[in-house]
Parts: C-alpha cells; structure tokens; sequence
C-alpha cells in the first residue's frame, strides 16, 4: 500500500530530519509514528502527501512513486487530519465535510448526501450540517475534522497528532471512535503522536523514531514486552514496563465466559426466579442470536411487575459494553470511572461474548500483586 | 447661506461630483492594484516587509511635493491628481492584505493544502474570505484619507472641492473654505459607512458570529 525506500531529508539550513528510512505499510495497517519532539515523524508523515518535498530516495504509493504525480491530485486522493483541526471558520459544517468533493466537482447531490452519511457515523444529528464550526465544542470540531478526512472515500488517511490538542476525555472517546471506525472501514492509517498511550490503545504497529531514523517498528505488544534498547524503555516510561501485563492483555483473556442471561421473551417472572437461582441481581438480555438487548435489574422489575410482563417491555437499553479484543487497561479504567459493577463483552456483531465484574477485577488484582510479587506502593500509585 | 447657496449651488454639486469622482477612481486603482500585490508579498514573507517599509519610506513624501513632481511627468489636470492620490492609497491596502492573508489561521490553509486546494483555490476560496474584515479596514482608511487629500487635486488643475478652499485662501472668504470642507467631510463619512456596509456584505456568514461574540 505505502512503501518508504531509503527516504532521506535534509533542509536547505544543512539538517537532516530524515535519514534512509524504510518501512513498508499494508493496507487497513494502523501505523503510528512516535518519537521526541525533532526527530522527523511530523516530516516522514508530510513527505507522503508532498507537504514537504522529499530529498532522496522514493515513497510509492500503491506502487506508483509520488512524485510522478501531481502534488494537488495526490492530495486529494488522501485523507489528511491536523491537530489544529484547521476547519473553515466561513463554511458550514457541511461544506467543510464535503470539502475534497467540492474540489472534486462532485454534483451537490452526492455531496449532500455523503454529509449525512458520514455525520451518522459519528452520531451527530443532521442539524449539525448548517452550523459553523465555532458553534461546535473542540472534539465536535475534531469529529468533523475526521470526517472530512473521510468524505471522499481514501484508503489511506494521515493524521498528525489528531486529538493532541483535545481534554483527556473527550479524546478518550474520540480515540475509541476512531478505532472502531477504522476497523469498520478498513482505512489505511499513518498516526503521528507523541503520546505513548494513544500510540499503543490504536496502533497495530508502532513506529519509534529518534533523529530521523527508526529506532524500533513492532506491535504495540511486542514492543512492551521486547524494548529494542534504553531509549525505547525510556521512552515507554517505567510505569509502563511494570503494568506491561495490563497493556496487553486483553479483556476477552480474563472475562468470564457465561454470564447470567435471560432472552427477550422472558416473563419477569421466570426472570425474577432465575435471579434468585443464581444469586445474582440484574440479568443480561439477549435475542435469540445471542445478540445483547440490554439487561434488567431488580429495582426494574420490583417497579414494574405489575404493569408489565415480559423483560423486554422494562429493560434498560442503554448499556456500556466493551469489544473482546480492547485492552483491558482501557477498560479497568472505564469501569472504575464509571462506578459501573459490571461491564458486558461483545464481538463485532454485538453478541454477547462474556462479562467483567469486579470480582474480575479483584482476581487480577490479586494475581499481579501476589503473583509477580509487585510491591503495594506499585499498584497503589497505578491505582491512582 | 441661502444666497450662497443660490449664487453658488451648481458649482457645488459639480465640484462634489469632481471631488467624489477622482478620490473613487483613485481608490478603485489602488484597490485592484494593491489587493492582489498584497496577496502576492504574503507568498514571499521575507521579501514583504522590506518592500513595505520601501513604500511607506516613499509615502513620507509631501503630498504637496508628489503633485509638483507629477507635473513635468504627467502635466497638469485630473489624470496627475489621480495618480498621485492612487500612489497615497497604496500603502494601507498593500499593509492589511499583506497581513490579513498572512494571519490566517495556519491550521486552516495548511489543512487546505493537505486536502488538495490549488494555490489559486487557496487564495479564492480561503485567505481572501478569511482576510476580508482586515482588508476591508485599509480599504477604508485610505478612503477616507483620500477623500481628504482630494482637495489638494486643485492646485494642479484636478477641480474637486479643493477649488472652493483655495479661492477661499486667496480671496479671504472663509464662506468659501467651508463650502469646499464640509462637503469633503459629509463625503468622507459616506463613503466609510457604504464601505462599512460593503464590508458587513462581503464578510462571510460564519465569521460574522465569531466576530460579534468575541
């Protein structure tokens, strides 16, 4: 998809800001490039859509070398995301989606059109479209910023340090988003960060780069666990080196696998009986495909047994769940945060897979504090 | 006044239209010369503010000088009055464009530029519109400016109200000095306010919001 061959750069004041780097990208791979400030992945990145020009060697994309082509026509055929986020304060939301269409001389219709399309991947409601972007919070802003990266349907998008300038929260979310949207669309992605946790939450690879060159290329796992040298485990932190378990694991590896559920159809009933069986005291719902509806709690159905008869009538739907395959660090985070008792496990499909509760939790706890003999101070601090 | 009026009333509104008419062209010249130099120094920055300080060096020459140059040049007459007040105009439109256009949010051209905008594309559909509120400020400054250097028109011939002021100077009549100067004043506040309408027009829908706000 995106292969760097023996790229070099040097500036006219005599630095080098890259030096022979290789690196070949798939596609649907989620790179993300890191490194100190001035070691040259804001410049590996830009030299991709000739933001800056290359000194020597070649980028080809889809094999064909980028500078074979027209610089503007390249851009366009890239999605492109900035940490300024860098909307046009005179469009609309909607022409500033659409933006790469309009360049493209796409009809209005389809440009009206794929701005509600792309809006409904972030949730945003339509009425969002004729806003300006200064009516818009910061990771509103940033939402469409993604979309407008997407608007033309580019395999490949390049993002320089996207949510870099959001509230930690807010890029949480965003994060989590952007994830899910990627794996959903299957976009090729070049990330620059300087921030290790975004790097190792989304990537499938990480780059690491100091002074211009690639100090160490893997998975987010491997390179916890297999550092190439002192400065990557600096560069991790020693934090991180300690919770290395926690940020690998993930949630599917410790979940437990039969949690208690009821179908859809159940009378409360039966529900109610079934809670008691298992001493439990709310139940997941479920279709009859395994499919997570919501669940119901006692307080549920002590409310409301006389008025309704099945689950499905008093069910809460809105229900937190994680992806079996998310890092579970993300997720001990989120439930403690939330004070939530338990969180569902889900595939891609919603069905359900499993469950952690905090009895989960406290089982990790217990191994990591007793089973690699980590000191309390440790996991207090981690806690924190 | 009255009498002033009716012994005087045509060649007032004749001299006000002169007046009026070379402080417009002057005006117009500077803009379609000046907005898209301005355009072309925030291109080449370093170039830019050497070449501004240049013209504001050679602005500080009289005005009066200017037109006493211009006269072996150009001779005598409306076209060396326009001239040199089209000269005046320059500077301030040349400035604001050049700094309006380079202080457009680096993060909006540069995202501009990622996602594929011609130079061209950039200019016109994106610094520009973003610069307007700027560019518009010198445009009118200059106006106004010009509107009062006008007068100076009539010591080599161009008409305008300066006539009336300086047959006011030399015949002692003061009736006359004010039958050239307020005019140019109510013409002077005019044309700001049309311009200020112009400028609330040409500014684009999302910016004005910001604006009020902030």
């Amino acid at each position: 998809m995106l292969e760097f061959k023996n790229v070099t750069k040097k500036y006219s004041d005599g630095t080098t800001a890259v030096k022979d780097l290789n690196l070949k990208v798939d596609t649907g791979e989620f790179v993300c490039f890191i490194g100190p400030s001035g070691c040259g992945k804001t410049t590996t990145m830009k030299m991709v859509n000739r933001l800056i020009d290359i000194t020597e060697g070649s980028i080809l994309v889809d094999d064909k070398d980028i500078k074979e082509q027209d610089a503007v026509e390249l851009r366009r055929s890239m999605g492109y995301v900035i940490q300024q986020i860098g909307l046009m304060p005179h469009m609309t939301i909607k022409e500033n989606i659409v933006l790469v269409g309009t360049l493209l001389q796409w009809p209005k219709e389809r440009k009206d059109e794929r701005a509600r399309e792309l809006l409904k991947l972030v949730n945003m409601p339509e009425d969002y479209l004729d806003k300006y972007p200064h009516e818009l919070s910061g990771g509103q802003q940033q939402r469409i910023g993604v979309l407008r990266a997407l608007a033309v349907n580019p395999p490949l998008i390049l993002m320089d340090e996207p949510f870099g300038a959001l509230d930690p929260i807010t890029r949480d979310s965003l994060q989590e988003e952007f994830k899910k949207l990627q794996k959903e669309l299957n976009k090729t992605i070049i990330f620059v960060t300087h921030d290790m946790d975004e790097a190792l939450k989304l990537a499938d690879r990480v780059v690491i780069m100091r002074d211009g060159e690639i100090v160490q290329a893997d998975t987010p796992e491997n390179i916890v666990r297999h550092p190439a040298n002192e400065f990557v485990e600096e560069f991790l932190g020693k934090d991180r080196l300690i919770q290395g378990r926690p940020d690998v694991t993930t949630v599917e590896q410790i979940m437990e696998g039969f949690p208690v559920t009821v179908t859809t159809k159940t009378t409360l009933k039966s529900a109610i009986s079934t809670m008691r069986d298992k001493h439990v005291d709310s139940l997941l719902v479920v279709d009859s495909d395994n499919v997570l509806k919501g669940y119901i709690d006692i307080e549920a159905i002590n409310l409301n047994y006389k008025k309704a008869n099945n689950v499905d009538d008093v069910m809460e739907t809105e229900v937190f769940s994680v992806l079996g395959d998310s890092l579970l660090r993300d997720t001990v985070h989120k439930i403690l945060r939330r004070g939530a008792k338990y969180v569902p496990v889900v595939d891609e499909g919603n069905h359900l897979a499993g469950i952690v509760t905090r009895a989960t939790l406290a089982n990790l706890v217990y191994d990591t504090i007793w089973g690699d003999g980590m000191e309390l101070e440790d996991t207090a601090a981690a806690g924190e | 006044m009255m009498e002033f009026f009716a012994e005087n009333g045509n060649e007032l509104l004749f001299k006000t239209w002169e007046h009026f008419y070379i402080s417009l062209v002057a005006i117009v010249l500077g803009v379609i010369v000046a907005v898209p130099l301005g355009v072309l120094l925030s291109r080449v920055p370093k170039f830019a503010d050497r070449f501004i300080s240049f013209i504001g060096v050679l602005q500080t020459i009289p005005s009066l000088a200017i037109l006493a140059f211009f006269i072996p040049i150009v001779g005598i007459g409306k076209i060396p009055a326009i001239l040199a007040l089209f000269f005046y105009s320059l500077l301030p439109i040349l400035r604001n464009t050049y700094i309006g256009v380079r202080d457009v949010d680096r993060g909006v051209v540069e995202a501009g530029r990622g996602m594929g905008m011609s130079n061209w594309q950039s200019i016109i559909s994106m610094e520009l519109p973003l610069s307007i509120p700027v560019i518009m400020a010198g445009i009118r400054l200059s106006t106004v400016y010009l509107i009062g250097w006008a007068a100076l028109a009539a010591f080599i011939g161009g008409g305008g109200l300066g006539d009336f002021i300086f047959d006011g100077l030399n015949l002692y009549q003061p009736s006359l000095i004010l039958a050239g100067t307020i005019p140019a004043t109510i013409l002077a506040v005019i044309a700001d306010r049309s311009l200020a309408l112009l400028e609330n027009k040409l500014t684009p829908e999302g910016l004005k919001d910001s604006y009020e706000t902030a």
